[in-house]
């Protein structure tokens, strides 16, 4: 069954926007939950989102929007005894989420790969920075330590490691911070995956850094055509480097659509008030920061209706105290960009002009 | 929860009559030659076998009632200079002098007294504060160590304190874990404030925060700071919220300050490269500059090592501009502006320093070529407008006139400003 058929059954019922019939990797509302004694944490809660072979989705939101935690659901990372993921994944045509573990197992590195935040954690201190790279690249090829050592040099001498001749026996703990990620991106690529998911892959590093690092992946995935998925807390970066957008909040999409429309016409308070509590260099200098009052929700007590609604200060525009009561599902709000919000797009457009966008 | 507007707090030091405007200008605290290198000990004996030369003299002040903000990649030394000027650390040579006094090497007792008008904020809200300590303790601490009972009670003071900051005072009783990150931000906020300080040091106040609460933080130092008139040094590596916060702003690198001026000066005409590369490599949130990446210096592998710092002009291993004179003399930070102090031979937007010496180093050349034409030939227009301008001006016999200068001197200011390059560049 193809994707697209699959999506006709109305399993993508609860969303808007339609399956891009091009994409590399497409999501339908995935969710995953965990059971905790404390109760049901809903960490991701029907989030659908398409990517192109040689595009980059951003995804943003604050810690415990479920950013990470959609990814590693891509990934079928989530230990299943854990964690309830459903919904469906389809990498390149094949369901994931159903899929036998070991079949994901074996896609896992080779088709899609992953780059973590923390290099440092996430490397083994006990190996050479060249045997986990030559490790990697060993369980999906048939080749001798020689010819995988070599890879390895090549693949670090790619990502700008100087001398990797030598590099490639040094353990993680003698790289620079810079150069771990480097390494970690070496060894993400070493196989040429189609798909790269990046867990805020440059947050721990300087900005120097950052833009060599932002660079590389740009040219990698220029050279590369792999689909890229960028996630992160910096709208900084993701205008920088993303083609779509996905903002997060609660476990829930927002809003979803091009770079382009959601920085220049963004139609959700919470994206509104992303923008205006980050200080800008390319604005002058604002007298104040606009915040986004109060704090993110607990992912067991969701806010009932709209997540955001104790934190925003439009909830009582719309009728009924409908933000309180029902849940805002996604609207198509331009093309290819949806938002989930009650207020009317006369309203946000018109608040959006008049109130925020002179501010920013 | 904060409505109440009343924020003078019970007089324990006379910092509480202090106002924004009274005084400003003069030094509260007063750095020069500040040193501090840590040694590597080896063998047996643990002899001395280097050191890290983590701050490596650093002169400047900070003046009563500005925000001097502190910027630059980690490693540079900027948390070891706030550890150094409240005396969290013992300097290894130059002077600290607080209000007069010189505080170098006071020792525990001396110290004392002092405490209460250095207060420190840290960066990371989740390990600063004792998870076996309720809030009320917490914030009560700095009352006990002094030794002050403030008017109406310590429990009354602190949740006053608590209410400054944002919090509920009812919340007394609970423990840090119960509080969020920015929570938790603000409970070291009251912490400092507590004995009303005249210098609060600021390690990176905001980093381990969300966007959304980092706003909220920022707001409130700076509501803080007009409400009390207080100084506060923040160091940070994030150049927009420095900007944001800041009245001058110093640049360092290996633990150097390369540059020591006024937030507009430094941001619109920055002098020193490496100012220049850490401002270009800062994102943009605006997708439509995607295009103008040229526009950026990307600056080729990581900082040196502070236990073998380069000779000469320590940011030489990365500069497109660096030559000979670079890499033996180390250049001094000089007042080239009025407010604006950098050290190079070479800086951006201003006559050069070094004319007669004018071939590229291997080094620089390899540099030049991460830096995009159109910013090198920017840099190159303005130097040259500068240098005609001050030759016109100033001293007409001396180096002005040594360059040819153009024959139609550009207004200095204007390829200077970012902003406007950014808009020409997004509109090709």
């Amino acid at each position: 069954m193809s994707k697209l058929e699959k999506a006709a059954l109305g399993e993508v019922a609860t969303d808007a926007a339609p399956p891009d019939a091009d994409a590399f990797l497409s999501v339908r509302d995935l969710r995953i939950h965990f059971d905790t004694d404390d109760g049901l944490v809903k960490s991701v809660d029907g989030v659908s989102f398409d990517v192109r072979r040689g595009k980059t989705l951003g995804i943003v939101g604050e810690s415990g929007s479920g950013k990470s935690v959609t990814s590693l659901g891509v990934m079928g990372l989530h230990r299943s005894a854990n964690a309830k993921v459903t919904g469906e994944v389809w990498l390149d045509g094949q369901e994931l989420i159903a899929a036998d573990p070991d079949d994901v197992r074996r896609l896992r590195g080779r088709k899609m790969a992953m780059i973590f935040q923390d290099p440092l954690s996430s490397m083994h201190p006990y190996y050479t920075v060249g045997a986990q790279i030559v490790e990697a690249y060993r369980v999906h090829h048939d080749v001798s330590k020689k010819v995988a050592r070599t890879r390895a040099i090549e693949m670090l001498d790619r990502v700008g490691i100087p001398e990797p001749n030598q590099r490639v026996d040094s353990y993680p703990h003698e790289f620079s911070g810079g150069m771990r990620q480097r390494a970690m991106i070496a060894m993400a690529l070493v196989n040429n995956p189609e798909l790269l998911i990046a867990d805020e892959p440059t947050t721990a590093l300087d900005v120097t850094v950052q833009a060599q690092i932002l660079d590389l992946i740009r040219d990698l995935q220029k050279e590369f055509g792999s689909a890229v998925i960028m996630i992160t807390h910096d709208l900084g970066v993701v205008a920088e480097i993303a083609d779509d957008l996905l903002v997060m909040y609660a476990g829930r999409p927002v809003e979803r659509g091009p770079a382009e429309s959601v920085f220049a016409e963004p139609r959700h308070p919470y994206t509104w008030g992303l923008l205006g509590s980050m200080p800008r260099l390319d604005r002058e200098d604002t007298d104040r920061l606009i915040p986004i009052q109060g704090s993110p929700p607990s992912l067991i007590n969701v806010p009932e209706g709209c997540p955001f609604n104790p934190r925003c200060p439009y909830a009582d525009i719309p009728k009924d105290n409908v933000t309180r009561t029902v849940r805002p599902e996604l609207t198509e709000v331009g093309s290819r960009h949806w938002a989930a919000c009650h207020m009317t797009q006369e309203q946000r457009e018109r608040i959006w002009t008049e109130e925020i966008a002179p501010k920013l | 929860m904060s409505d109440e507007k009343e924020v003078s707090l019970p007089a324990q030091s006379d910092g509480a009559t202090l106002t924004k405007g009274t005084g400003a200008g003069e030094p509260l605290l007063k750095v020069t030659g500040l040193q501090k290198h840590f040694p590597i000990r080896k063998g047996l004996l643990q002899r001395q076998t280097g050191a890290v030369r983590a701050v490596d003299g650093l002169d400047f002040e900070v003046r009563k009632g500005e925000t001097l903000g502190v910027v630059g990649e980690s490693g540079c030394g900027k948390s070891t200079m706030g550890r150094l000027i409240t005396r969290l650390l013992e300097p290894t040579g130059g002077k600290v002098e607080f209000e007069g006094q010189d505080i170098t090497h006071l020792g525990v007792g001396g110290m004392r007294p002092l405490r209460r008008d250095v207060q420190m904020i840290f960066q990371d809200p989740y390990s600063s504060l004792n998870p076996r300590h309720t809030i009320g303790t917490i914030v009560s601490a700095p009352f006990k160590l002094q030794g002050v009972e403030p008017e109406g009670g310590v429990k009354k003071e602190v949740q006053r304190l608590l209410s400054v900051v944002g919090l509920n005072p009812e919340h007394y009783n609970r423990y840090p874990h119960e509080f969020s990150g920015g929570q938790r931000q603000r409970i070291g906020i009251a912490r400092a404030l507590a004995l009303n300080p005249k210098l609060v040091v600021a390690d990176e106040p905001v980093s381990a925060l969300d966007v959304s609460i980092q706003a909220q933080v920022v707001n409130l130092l700076d509501d803080l700071q007009s409400e009390l008139g207080l100084t506060y040094v923040i160091i940070a590596h994030d150049l927009s919220v420095v900007r944001h916060v800041s009245d001058r702003i110093a640049v360092m690198y290996l633990g150097k300050i390369v540059e020591l001026a006024d937030r507009d000066s430094l941001y619109k005409a920055p002098m020193h490269p490496y100012t220049k590369a850490l401002m270009s490599a800062v994102p943009i949130p605006d997708p439509k500059r995607k295009a103008a990446k040229s526009e950026r210096i990307l600056l080729r592998g990581d900082v040196p090592s502070p236990i073998s710092p380069p000779s000469g002009c320590r940011f030489h291993t990365r500069c497109w501009k660096a030559t000979e004179i670079c890499k033996t003399t180390e250049p001094p930070l000089l007042e080239l502006k009025p407010g604006q102090q950098v050290a190079c031979h070479h800086p951006e937007n201003f006559e050069d320093q070094a004319p007669q010496d004018t071939v590229l180093l291997s080094v620089a050349k390899e540099a030049a070529t991460l830096v995009a034409d159109e910013v090198l030939a920017e840099s190159a227009a303005t130097s040259a407008a500068v240098a005609a301008e001050v030759g016109e001006s100033a001293d007409p016999g001396a180096r002005g006139t040594a360059r040819p200068a153009p024959t139609d001197p550009q207004p200095t200011d204007e390829p200077t400003e970012p902003e406007d390059d950014r808009q020409e560049s997004t509109d090709k």
